[in-house]
């Protein structure tokens, strides 16, 4: 009953979606102020009944209701709790109605927070926004049903994947697809803004919190997918250059351009036409992640063809939103004038560069994503594009980015002069180039690839330390402490974000320079060192968990005669799914992660052992939760909440 | 759900990548081993090299590169010989030849385009004048109009 109830409310919530696509923009074209804020109610209500629909087939899975197809297909009732929950968006329908619900949420903010927009503007944001909710709903209820129940009901479910039950992984969709979603704001806002035929500072106020929210979401969301992989695949990389990885780092890279871009709207009124082409082909980027990743077209030519009809589906939805927004952007963009004026050297001109070299980067990354797809289609040859050709073409886009960034950082709007700006970063790229020096001479290994990321990284970090430092102006030092305290939350926001990009940057280089590896059969009781560390496989048993098996090891890991740790690696198997899964056991620390794997027992007694030393790897998400610490600390600025105040006294003489 | 296909393949057979009894004792010629394995993709996985695989196809694959490397080839040979029996597929570092010339130079090619225009733009900006007083648009003159008559 309940899950039928979940069923007829999204049927309701798709009505709803379609209602809201139509009246408002009428209302917002004949400037009538009641059809305007029936959008209001319409994104409510549609919220309001995605999450019954969400919360109906979450309870199906929480009390393994066999009867519904897609709970059979990904539940079991030994299953914990928590991956039973995490099982309604583990799977292709389930994820789709998350995907939604989340559409459907922001959409729900803009009418509650969006008080002090142009009514116009936020009805037609709203059509916009429900105008991509009924096509993914129509999607689901026509391809995808979560709802559909089973002919005759099984005693037990198939169990979900897994590799699939574990929190990183069960926390890492959700994340993703509010950043995914997030950018479906910017979207709204920028086809709004062109029926519209006008952008200014107020809609970039508007628009770049919310990019910037969904920015974080996205490196979250990233963050966690690459750190589960790390702990979870059993050999510790963290990043394949999949393409469904891909599909989540294109928008984000293009994300991190639109923020910067809407800044020189907002404060300068430049860069528009290119600031609303970027809205565009973010959300266009994330629609293409979501085909990339539900039609598999990727992984082959043939995956797309098993399941034709939820590819075309998606593929329809992708042509209709990127092409007719593109197409209203060509007639339109003409409209949007400059205004600002600005000299080469310039925090716009600065800017304009980052945008160039984050865009081309995600075009880099695109071309190589499609490139075997492209290749097989039209030029006949079947063939791959792996890891070396990302991290040769891409590369050099992120040191080009990081190498200028603290100088784009402190380079002053409208004019300012080379000399005057590297002049307080000298001592940064001083100490960076020690720092780097020292690493070189110090190593053992011939790399230059750790001494050169440290070089980087320093100067990304010093740089904002230094800028954030300039802004307090001059006088003692107390004066400036006190207010270094003061500073907004947006040149906090900054320099902690910018911090946050060159420490993931040491840390790639670090793992990738200076990683130890070690593959051999080991027997009971046998010492092996690997890089500093001794090490003794002492013990092998098997043990029963909740709903699988495994066989755990312990390894007792010393440095001169000191215990530093004892790990216990773990190989599973899952009899439900029939799957086995490995468990490294993992010394997480500041410097350095101990990473140990069991292998098969070999016919000698012994055991295939696989231990790295891997440096550094923390870094690489440390830097990501600085990265989002430092949106955070931008999203809070108080300016935001001021200015719109500003704005909404100013609008009502006006009505 | 996000690496469903690939993990599957990847613990359909209980095997780990890189196997003690494949490593060769020489550490120079095991180092270019490796390095040869990561630009060479396992045939029945998703978009992962045979030096990550655990499938058997890898293992054949890992070994047949030891052996042609003991046999004296040199790095590109090994390759060349890899392709001759398993078509390009296998190369996860695309030829720079023929239509692939497009992927490999799009990167550059287009951040020259995009430098070219973005340095157009800047320089018309800087050479613009401040603009001063826009005239109305039809629009808002129309709503001025609508405002004075109420």
């Amino acid at each position: 009953m309940i899950v039928e109830l979940g069923h007829f409310a999204l049927i309701l919530a798709a009505v709803t979606a379609v209602v809201q696509s139509i009246v408002p923009l009428i209302g917002a074209h004949k400037r009538w102020s009641g059809w305007m804020a029936m959008g209001d109610t319409a994104a409510m209500l549609q919220f309001v009944l995605t999450a019954a629909a969400f919360a109906a087939l979450t309870y199906a899975f929480v009390v393994s209701d066999f009867s519904v197809r897609l709970v059979y297909a990904n539940s079991h009732t030994l299953k914990p709790m928590i991956y039973k929950i995490s099982g309604v968006w583990g799977n292709h329908e389930g994820s789709l109605l998350l995907w939604v619900l989340i559409l459907t949420l922001f959409g729900a903010c803009l009418a509650w927070f969006g008080g002090n927009l142009p009514p116009t503007l936020k009805a037609r944001a709203l059509a916009v926004q429900a105008s991509i909710a009924v096509a993914f709903f129509a999607f689901m209820l026509l391809t995808s049903n979560p709802f559909v129940r089973m002919e005759m009901v099984p005693f037990n479910g198939q169990d979900l994947n897994p590799l699939l039950q574990d929190v990183g992984l069960a926390l890492h969709p959700p994340f993703l697809y509010l950043g995914y979603v997030g950018l479906s704001m910017a979207f709204s806002f920028a086809v709004a803004a062109l029926i519209e035929g006008r952008v200014d500072a107020a809609w970039a106020r508007w628009v770049r919190p919310w990019t910037l929210a969904a920015w974080i979401f996205l490196t979250i969301g990233i963050a966690l997918g690459s750190w589960w992989a790390y702990y979870e695949l059993g050999w510790g990389g963290f990043w394949f250059w999949d393409p469904v990885e891909n599909a989540s780092f294109m928008p984000w890279l293009l994300a991190a351009a639109l923020l910067h871009s809407a800044i020189v709207v907002e404060k300068r009124e430049s860069l528009k036409a290119w600031t609303i082409l970027l809205a565009i082909l973010a959300f266009g980027f994330s629609l293409i992640g979501t085909f990339i990743v539900r039609s598999g077209v990727l992984t082959s030519v043939h995956a797309f063809a098993n399941d034709p009809e939820r590819g075309v589906f998606i593929l329809i939805i992708l042509a209709v939103f990127l092409g007719g927004a593109l197409t209203l952007f060509a007639a339109r963009a003409a409209v949007l004038e400059a205004k600002g004026v600005f000299g080469m050297v310039s925090r716009e001109g600065m800017l304009v560069v980052n945008n160039i070299l984050l865009a081309v980067a995600c075009f880099v990354v695109f071309i190589g994503t499609i490139w075997p797809l492209v290749a097989e289609l039209f030029f006949d040859r079947k063939l791959s594009v792996g890891p070396p050709f990302f991290n040769m073409a891409f590369t050099p886009f992120m040191v080009a980015l990081g190498a200028l960034l603290p100088i784009g950082a402190m380079t002053p709007w409208k004019r300012g002069k080379l000399g005057r700006i590297s002049r307080p970063l000298v001592p940064a790229l001083v100490l960076a180039i020690a720092l780097a020096g020292l690493v070189w001479a110090m190593q053992t290994e011939r790399t230059l690839l750790g001494p050169i990321g440290l070089l980087l990284a320093s100067w990304m970090v010093f740089g904002a330390i230094f800028d954030l430092w300039t802004r307090t102006g001059r006088g003692d030092r107390n004066a400036r402490l006190r207010r270094l305290r003061n500073l907004p939350g947006a040149d906090w926001g900054k320099a902690i974000a910018h911090g946050g990009l060159g420490i993931t940057m040491f840390g790639i280089a670090g793992l990738t320079a200076w990683e130890v590896e070690d593959i051999r059969v080991v027997q009971l009781g046998e010492q092996f060192s690997v890089g500093a560390y001794e090490m003794v496989l002492e013990e092998v048993h098997d043990i029963e968990g909740p709903n699988y098996l495994a066989t755990t090891g312990t390894v007792r890991v010393t440095r001169n005669g000191n215990e530093v740790t004892v790990l216990h690696p773990e190989k599973r198997i899952y009899p439900v799914a029939r799957m086995p899964t490995t468990e490294a056991a993992i010394d997480y620390r500041f410097l350095r992660d101990i990473y140990v794997v069991l292998g098969d027992p070999q016919d000698d007694g012994g055991y295939t052992v696989r231990s790295y030393i891997k440096p550094l790897t923390n870094w690489i998400w440390l830097g990501c939760i600085l990265m989002s610490l430092g949106g955070l600390a931008s999203l809070f600025d108080r300016r935001y909440r001021v200015a719109s105040g500003a704005r909404k006294t100013k609008a009502v003489p006006a009505e | 759900m996000k690496r469903l296909i690939f993990l599957l393949w990847l613990f359909a057979t209980p095997l780990y990548a890189v196997e003690p009894d494949e490593v060769l004792t020489d550490p120079g010629l095991e180092a270019r081993a490796r390095s040869l394995s990561q630009e060479l993709r396992c045939l029945v996985c998703r978009n992962e090299s045979i030096d990550e695989s655990n499938a058997e196809v890898a293992r054949d694959l890992r070994l047949l590169v030891r052996e042609r490397i003991m046999e004296g080839d040199a790095d590109d040979e090994v390759l060349a010989f890899v392709v001759h029996r398993y078509g390009e597929y296998v190369l996860l570092n695309p030829r720079a030849d023929g239509a692939n010339l497009v992927l490999w130079m799009a990167g550059p090619v287009m951040l020259l385009i995009a430098l070219g225009l973005g340095f157009g733009y800047v320089r018309r900006r800087s050479r613009a004048s401040t603009p001063g007083f826009r005239a109305l648009s039809a629009d808002e003159k129309q709503r001025l109009d609508e405002i004075l008559k109420e």
